[in-house]
């Protein structure tokens, strides 16, 4: 039955390949071509976005939108974002791995039960929480405070769980100088596995830097002060177009274009980590 | 960690599966060890995990509890909720929501209504993009795959914020979309304000302009068979599109590494038993990939019920009740209506709604990895055990 000439299997590769570049250029331009629409149009006037919306080059360029956006607040929101999103990754990073690496390491009644706990805890819907959160800080009288708005977010179990499983991955056998040099739990945490973490720990700093950037939902319901306003909520006050005045894409697009910068940056300089935490979930 | 929002899924698939793996390498140390030093360890261990214990409890579970209470109580807003003034009202919440016609009801029916069909239509779109985009970027001998995986990924890191800025300029009336579909000579609409449902739309334009009688008459808690039957509207179709768009590049990269884990052995053979190449991306990849495809499909589930973001951003300048979701729903009912005890029952509501489709995950999945690990954690006790007795 093995008659199968060679020449056929040539000629599937040839129109196989050809029918991939073409879906691969398709679907790149469909991914692509939004964000090239969008850096072009924050630099055009209301009237030229409208008039040319599958133009990205504007004709005439302008920086209106920039200027316009320096007098909403933006720099404020910026830097609200910044301090909310360097301190939750701060302690996200720290006590995930702390929390970690006991549940990875030291023995103590209870950590199995904790351990069951932590997993039922990731799967409690974040989106329910939103009246529960608001109702905690309120009764708290931490509402419309910087605490209100980082604290809540430090919580993690999904980060507990990730440095869990890389402490597993290493050998225990090399805390055991440290042991023989009579060194704690903490200092042989702190200086013999903390630092053989790295890719963990980088993997958790980009996506707890990435995921805390981008909350919408905890500072909608954690704040309604505008100076406290992050740049997702800032920005928003922009979508529903509370200023007024024409459709002022421009604008938006310019505010949606800023607020990218910092995470695209971090995105092209540790991807390979942001990618292979994403396979991690189905690696064996 | 934000599960809403679809730049979340990716965390959430990379904690799930990572809790799919379960070390079995090392055995427990069992009793017996110097008792001291365990003794420090207990106490190390506790030290080390108070800080996540406290935050779960103060940000989780006490106000899950407040949320339960609140959901029973007739509290407006005004002062705390745990004040004299606050009265217990039973179930009364739930009933305006379930049981008594009205508006609370009518609402909330419409939101799960909008987000039936939101649910109905984003994961297996998502699902088979993805994989569509996982398998032409896992071609070998591939020019610029760098280049095509960072481009769908891409949308994924993005703010939810910025997608929906692009997607509500791309779909506005004088927009990219309407531009292409006035070039085909057609005149695309208003996207964004469009509130009928598309089988409505389409039934119009094949000349069914009323409701039949037998569809308009009967009634499912509240409305009509005729507007269950609506389909999501125009602008939830924008939604949907969003939604597609920014997820299938995180699942597409689950894709590509299931894909990496068939052996390419098994591939060659298939070329060499002359398989084409569709028989063997239907006898062989879709069936190895099968584990994940439940994975990106469960996790596609949950989320998808937990549409928030979206809504929100264009909820308030659109006044558009087809784009209302649940969870946008229990926002509005609290902060806007100031009608605490519903919305917070709206919440549960919908956690229920959750929960029972993560526990229809954790039986689809069941046979894969539980049983499987449970057979292997049984029998490397059992040689554990032979060993030690041999050495005995």
């Amino acid at each position: 039955m093995n008659h199968h000439p060679s020449y056929r299997v040539g000629q599937t590769r040839w129109s196989v390949t050809i029918a991939t570049y073409v879906a691969l250029v398709v679907a790149s331009t469909i991914y692509v071509y939004p964000f090239l629409i969008q850096l072009g149009t924050s630099f055009k006037t209301d009237e030229d976005a409208t008039a040319h919306p599958l133009n990205p080059l504007p004709q005439t360029w302008t920086t209106n939108a920039f200027h316009e956006l320096a007098q909403v607040d933006f720099p404020r929101w910026f830097l609200n974002s910044v301090v909310v999103a360097v301190l939750v990754t701060v302690g996200r990073v720290f006590f995930d791995s702390l929390a970690g690496y006991a549940l990875a390491r030291l023995h103590f009644r209870g950590r199995s039960a904790l351990f069951g706990a932590i997993v039922a805890v990731m799967a409690v819907p974040s989106v329910v929480l939103l009246i529960p959160k608001f109702l905690v800080l309120n009764q708290l009288g931490i509402y419309n405070t910087y605490t209100g708005m980082i604290v809540p977010l430090v919580t993690d179990a999904a980060g507990v769980f990730i440095m869990k499983q890389f402490f597993e991955s290493i050998p225990p056998s090399v805390e055991e100088a440290a042991h023989i040099d009579g060194a704690g739990p903490f200092r042989t945490f702190w200086s013999v596995t903390l630092p053989m973490s790295r890719p963990a720990l980088i993997t958790l700093t980009i996506l707890s830097f990435q995921g805390s950037w981008n909350e919408l939902a905890h500072f909608v319901v954690s704040r309604d002060k505008p100076s406290l306003n992050t740049l997702t909520s800032g920005v928003a006050t922009l979508v529903s177009g509370t200023l007024g005045k024409g459709n002022e894409f421009p604008l938006k697009l310019a505010a949606a274009l800023l607020m990218t910068i910092p995470v695209a940056v971090l995105f092209f300089i540790f991807q390979r980590y942001i990618m292979r935490s994403a396979e991690g979930a189905v690696k064996e | 960690m934000s599960v809403d929002s679809p730049a979340g899924a990716g965390n959430v698939a990379a904690a799930q599966g990572a809790g799919r793996v379960r070390p079995l390498g090392r055995p427990r140390r069992s009793g017996g060890g110097g008792g001291g030093i365990r003794g420090r360890e207990g106490i190390a261990g506790w030290i080390f995990t108070t800080p996540v214990i406290v935050l779960i409890v103060m940000f989780l579970a006490v106000p899950i509890l407040m949320a339960l209470w609140v959901s029973f109580s007739n509290w407006t807003g005004i002062g705390s909720p745990f004040s004299g003034d606050v009265k217990f009202v039973g179930v009364r919440n739930y009933k305006f929501l379930l049981g008594e016609d009205g508006l609370s009801r009518q609402n909330l029916m419409q939101s799960l209504r909008n987000n039936f069909y939101y649910v109905l239509l984003v994961v297996p779109l998502q699902t088979s993009l993805a994989l569509f985009l996982a398998v032409i970027v896992s071609r070998r001998r591939l020019v610029g795959r760098g280049f095509f995986r960072t481009a769908f990924y891409f949308p994924s890191v993005t703010s939810s914020v910025a997608i929906v800025i692009i997607f509500q300029f791309l779909f506005s009336g004088s927009g990219a979309i309407n531009a292409i579909i006035s070039a085909l000579g057609k005149h695309g609409p208003d996207w964004l304000s469009e509130q009928q449902g598309l089988v409505h739309v389409v039934l119009d334009r094949l000349g069914v302009h009323t409701a039949p009688a037998w569809l308009a008459n009967h009634y499912v808690l509240g409305q009509s068979w005729w507007e269950w039957l609506a389909g999501p509207s125009g602008a939830m179709v924008v939604l949907i599109l969003l939604a597609v768009w920014t997820t299938a590049g995180t699942f597409m990269l689950l894709f590509v590494a299931a894909l990496q884990n068939i052996p390419s052995e098994i591939e060659e053979a298939a070329i060499t038993d002359g398989a084409s190449s569709w028989q063997r991306f239907r006898m062989i990849t879709l069936p190895m990939l099968r584990p994940t495809l439940l994975l990106v499909l469960t996790l596609g589930l949950i989320s998808t019920w937990q549409t928030f973001d979206a809504q929100y951003l264009l909820g308030g300048a659109l006044a558009n009740p087809s784009i209302v979701t649940p969870a946008y729903l229990s926002y509005t009912t609290s902060f806007s209506n100031q009608q605490w005890g519903q919305g917070a029952a709206i919440s549960f509501i919908l956690f229920v709604i959750i929960i029972v489709l993560a526990a229809f995950q954790r039986w689809v999945l069941r046979d894969r990895d539980d049983e499987l690990l449970k057979r292997q954690e049984r029998r490397q006790a059992k040689e554990m055990r032979a060993a030690r007795k041999a050495s005995a």
